[in-house]
C-alpha cells in the first residue's frame, strides 16, 4: 500500500459528473463510516474508559489518573510484561528475521532440494499461533512432553512450561518457528525479482559476495524490508493466542494483550483499568506507526 | 489478516482490480453492504420469539462428557413428567464462566448453571439474578448450611444440586502396598509426604491451570486460622499483611520440598494421571479431578482422607465442597417456566436421576437415595455431614476480579519462588485495597 504512492504532479485535473461523485462519495463514505465506527470509536471509548472505573454492569465511575497510577506501580504483571513484548519484538527482528532472511539467500541460491525446503520450512505459516501454543505444549510438556520423554527425567523434569525463567525463550522460540517461514517466503520473492544483471556489474567490478549482497542486493530489497519490519513490530505487539493457548499468559509469560483481555473479559471486568492497558499498548503501537508512516512518505518524497 | 494486505501478492489484486468495472464496482460495494447488515439481521431472528411458555431454556456450562450426559438425563425425567420441553444450550465450562457478565446483559436462558456463595451472591448483588424465595418455601432436606450459601441479603436465589468435597486423594492399593497410614496431623501428614518423596512417588502437585493449588492453600488456612478468618479474609476485610497469612505460606512450604517439580507447567488432568500411574502418592484434588483420569475398572482403588489438623482448636472442622446449582436471570423470559423447573430440580429424585450417571459427585438434598452410592461417594457425604462448616473455594468464596488478576498470580508466583513470603502478602494486600475499593454494582 506505501509503495503505490500517488504521484499527483504528473495527473490531468478534470470535472466529475455528479454520478461520479456520487459513487465516489458512496464507495468512499462507506470505508470511512465503517473505519470511524469499528476502529476509532471504540478507540476513543477505551481511552475516555481508561479513566473510570466500571465493571460492565452498574455505574460508570470517574477515577481520574487511579489507573495508570495503580498500573505502574501496583500491578506486578504490568512490568514483565512490558518487558517481555520488547522482548518478544527484540527476539523477532534480531534473531528470527535475519534468520529468515538467511535462509531465503540459501534457497536462492539454489541448494539441492531447495523446493522441499521452501515449503517445509514455510509449512508452519499456514497454522495459527494458537495451533504452534498447542504442538508446543505436545513437545515441552512437563510429564508427557516429547522432549521430557526422549530425556527420561522423571525424577527431575526440565519444567520447559512452567518454569518462568525458560517458558518466554520457549516460546518465542515456537513462534519464532512461524515467523521464520514467513519472512523466508517474503525475501525469496524479492530475492528473485532482484535482476541478475545487478549481481554480474557487482562481480565485475570486483566486489565479493558479501559486498554483493550487503551493498547491493540487499538494498534493492527495500520494499521487502519495509513490509517485513511491519509484520515484524505487528507481530511483536499482538502477540497473544500462543500464550494464552499454552498457560493464559501467566508465570511468565505476562503480555499487555493477555493483561487487557484478563481484565476487560472474564468474570473479573475490571473494565477501566483494562483500558487503561489497551492504551498502554496504543500508545506503544503509534510510536512505531508514526515512525513507519514519517519514514515512508519521506522516502516517497525522496523518490 | 493485517498479514495479507502487506503480502506482496495482494498487489497484482489491487491491478486488477483497476481494470474492474465500475458497475462490476458497485455491484461489489451492494453485496459489501449486505454482507455488514446480514449478520445484524440474523442475530434479531435468534433473539425474536422465546414466548414459548411451553419451552424452557437452560444454559449449561456442563461441557464435559459426563456431566452433560447426567445432565440431559435428568432433564428429560423432567419433560417426562411435566409434558414441558427443556431446551438446554452448553457452552464450554471455562467460556461460560469468563463471559458470565456479557451472558446475564444480553439474552440469557430462563435458567443457567452456576455456584454457591459469594460467586453467586456478587451477581445478585449487581441485580442481575432473579429473587426465588417461593420457590425455597416448597423445598425440604436442604440444610441450614446449604440454605446460607443460597442466599443473599435474606432472599434466596440458588438451587443447589450437587457438591463434592476437597480432600487428599490416593489409590487405596498403593497405600496398603507400602504400608502407608492416613495421617490425621499434619506433622504425620509431613512425614508421610517425606517418606513418599523417598520412595519414588512424590506428592502429586499441579497449577499450570491456576486454580488447583488454592484448594492447599485454602485447607491450610481452615486448619491454622479457622473458618471465619477464612471468610473475612476472603471478603477482603482482613489484611493479608497479617503473620496468620503469612504463617500458612510458611506451613506450605514445608510441603514443598515433597512435591512432585515442575507443578507450574503441569495440568490437573497430568496430576490426577500421575496417581493413576502410580507415579505419585497423593494429591489434594477435588472428588471428580481423580475420578474422571481413572479408568473405570479402578475407580474402586481411590480412597482420600480429610486434610489434616494443623491447630487443635480448629481440628478438621472445616470441609471445602464447592455446591453446584441453578439460578435465574434477571432477564429470564419465561419466569413461571423457570420456577417450575428449578421446583423440580430442588426434589430428591432430580438429584438420583443426575448422580447415577455422574458418580463423582454428591447429592445435596437429604432426602436423596444414597443406596446406589459408590463407597467413595457414601465417604464423602459423610465428610461432609459431619463438617462444622462448609466453605467453597479461593474462587468462589472472594471477588472474582481478586481471584482471576490477583490470587492466581500471587499462588504462582509464591509456587516458583517460594521464599519471599512477605513481599508476596505485601503485593497482595496492596493490590486487594485498590480492587476492593471499588464498588459492586
Amino acid at each position: 500500500m506505501a509503495l503505490t504512492f500517488p504521484r499527483r504532479a504528473g495527473r490531468r485535473r478534470r470535472r466529475f459528473t455528479r454520478r461520479d461523485a456520487v459513487v465516489l462519495g458512496v464507495l468512499l463514505g462507506i470505508p470511512i463510516l465503517l473505519d470511524l465506527a469499528i476502529v476509532w470509536g471504540p478507540t476513543l471509548a477505551s481511552i475516555g474508559l481508561s479513566f473510570t472505573a466500571w465493571d460492565g454492569i452498574g455505574d460508570i465511575h470517574w477515577v481520574g489518573l487511579d489507573n495508570y497510577r495503580n498500573l505502574a506501580d501496583n500491578y506486578p504483571p504490568f512490568w514483565p510484561a512490558v518487558c517481555h513484548n520488547v522482548m518478544w519484538l527484540l527476539f523477532l527482528g534480531l534473531i528470527a528475521t535475519p534468520f529468515g532472511l538467511f535462509l531465503a539467500v540459501l534457497i536462492d541460491r539454489g541448494v539441492r532440494f531447495s523446493r522441499f525446503y521452501q515449503s517445509v520450512i514455510y509449512l508452519p505459516v499456514v497454522l495459527s499461533l494458537a495451533i504452534v501454543g498447542f504442538i508446543a505444549q505436545l513437545i515441552l510438556g512437563t510429564d508427557q512432553g516429547v522432549i521430557n520423554t526422549v530425556l527420561d527425567n522423571h525424577d527431575d523434569p526440565i519444567d520447559w512450561l512452567g518454569d518462568s525463567h525458560l517458558n518466554l525463550w520457549m516460546i518465542m522460540i515456537a513462534a519464532g518457528w512461524r515467523h521464520v517461514g514467513y519472512v523466508m517466503i517474503l525475501y525469496l520473492a524479492g530475492l528473485k525479482s532482484v535482476d541478475p544483471a545487478l549481481k554480474e556489474a557487482a562481480a565485475i567490478d570486483g566486489a565479493n559476495e558479501r559486498q554483493t549482497f550487503f551493498r547491493v542486493v540487499f538494498p534493492t530489497l527495500r520494499p521487502v524490508n519495509v513490509i517485513v519490519g511491519v509484520i515484524t513490530v505487528i507481530e511483536a505487539l499482538r502477540a497473544f493466542d500462543i500464550v494464552y493457548a499454552v498457560n493464559k499468559g501467566r508465570n511468565g509469560l505476562e503480555l499487555l494483550s493477555v493483561l487487557i483481555t484478563d481484565n476487560i473479559i472474564g468474570e473479573a471486568s475490571r473494565i477501566g483499568f483494562g483500558s487503561a492497558i489497551a492504551v498502554v499498548l496504543l500508545v506503544v503501537s503509534l510510536g512505531f506507526i508514526v515512525t513507519f508512516l514519517v519514514q515512508e512518505l519521506r522516502g516517497a518524497r525522496e523518490r | 489478516m493485517a498479514q495479507s494486505s502487506f503480502n506482496p501478492l495482494a498487489q497484482s489484486n489491487d491491478q486488477a482490480g483497476h481494470r474492474m468495472s465500475r458497475r462490476n464496482l458497485l455491484r461489489g460495494a451492494a453485496l459489501g453492504a449486505g454482507a455488514v447488515t446480514l449478520p445484524a439481521l440474523l442475530s434479531a431472528c435468534g433473539s425474536g420469539p422465546g414466548g414459548d411458555k411451553k419451552e424452557v431454556s437452560v444454559g449449561s456450562n456442563a461441557s464435559d462428557a459426563v456431566p452433560k450426559e447426567a445432565y440431559a438425563a435428568a432433564f428429560q425425567a423432567y419433560e417426562k413428567k411435566s409434558g414441558k420441553k427443556v431446551k438446554v444450550n452448553t457452552k464450554d465450562h471455562n467460556d461460560f464462566q469468563e463471559n458470565i457478565n456479557r451472558y446475564l446483559q444480553g439474552t440469557p436462558d430462563d435458567v443457567f448453571m452456576w455456584f454457591a456463595g459469594y460467586r453467586m451472591q456478587y451477581f445478585a448483588e449487581k441485580g442481575l439474578l432473579t429473587e426465588i424465595s417461593d420457590v425455597w418455601k416448597t423445598f425440604s432436606g436442604f440444610s441450614d448450611a446449604l440454605k446460607a450459601q443460597s442466599t443473599h441479603d435474606g432472599k434466596q436465589y440458588f438451587v443447589p444440586y450437587y457438591y463434592y468435597p476437597w480432600a487428599v486423594f490416593h489409590r487405596k492399593s498403593l497405600f496398603q502396598q507400602k504400608g502407608y497410614q492416613q495421617p490425621t496431623k499434619w506433622d504425620d501428614f509431613i512425614a508421610l509426604a517425606k517418606q513418599m518423596q523417598k520412595d519414588g512417588n512424590p506428592v502429586a502437585f499441579c497449577d499450570k491451570d491456576g486454580w488447583p493449588a488454592m484448594g492447599t492453600f485454602d485447607y491450610i488456612n481452615l486448619r491454622l486460622n479457622g473458618y471465619d478468618f477464612h471468610k473475612s479474609l476472603m471478603a477482603g476485610e482482613e489484611s493479608w499483611t497479617d503473620t496468620k497469612v503469612k504463617n500458612v505460606f510458611d506451613t506450605w512450604r514445608e510441603l514443598m520440598p515433597y512435591y512432585q517439580k515442575g507443578a507450574l507447567g503441569r495440568t490437573w488432568e497430568e496430576a490426577g494421571q500421575s496417581l493413576q500411574q502410580r507415579k505419585t502418592g497423593m494429591a489434594v484434588f477435588g472428588m471428580p479431578h481423580p475420578g474422571t483420569q481413572f479408568p473405570e475398572n479402578e475407580r474402586d482403588d481411590i480412597d482420600f482422607f480429610a486434610f489434616p489438623e494443623i491447630d487443635a482448636q480448629w481440628g478438621q472442622d472445616a470441609v471445602e465442597a464447592p455446591i453446584d446449582g441453578f439460578l435465574v436471570a434477571k432477564k429470564a423470559k419465561n419466569l413461571t417456566g423457570a420456577k417450575g423447573l428449578l421446583k423440580w430440580l430442588g426434589k430428591p429424585e432430580a438429584e438420583d436421576t443426575y448422580l447415577t450417571h455422574d458418580p463423582n459427585n454428591v447429592a445435596v438434598n437429604s432426602g436423596a437415595d444414597t443406596s446406589h452410592y459408590s463407597a467413595l461417594q457414601k465417604k464423602s457425604a459423610q465428610l461432609v455431614s459431619q463438617a462444622k462448616q462448609i466453605s467453597q473455594f479461593l474462587d468462589r468464596d472472594t471477588r472474582p476480579d481478586f481471584a482471576s488478576t490477583v490470587m492466581i498470580q500471587s499462588i504462582q508466583d509464591f509456587i516458583g519462588n517460594p521464599k519471599d513470603v512477605d513481599g508476596l502478602c505485601k503485593s497482595i494486600e496492596r493490590q486487594k485495597k485498590t480492587i476492593f475499593s471499588q464498588p459492586v454494582g
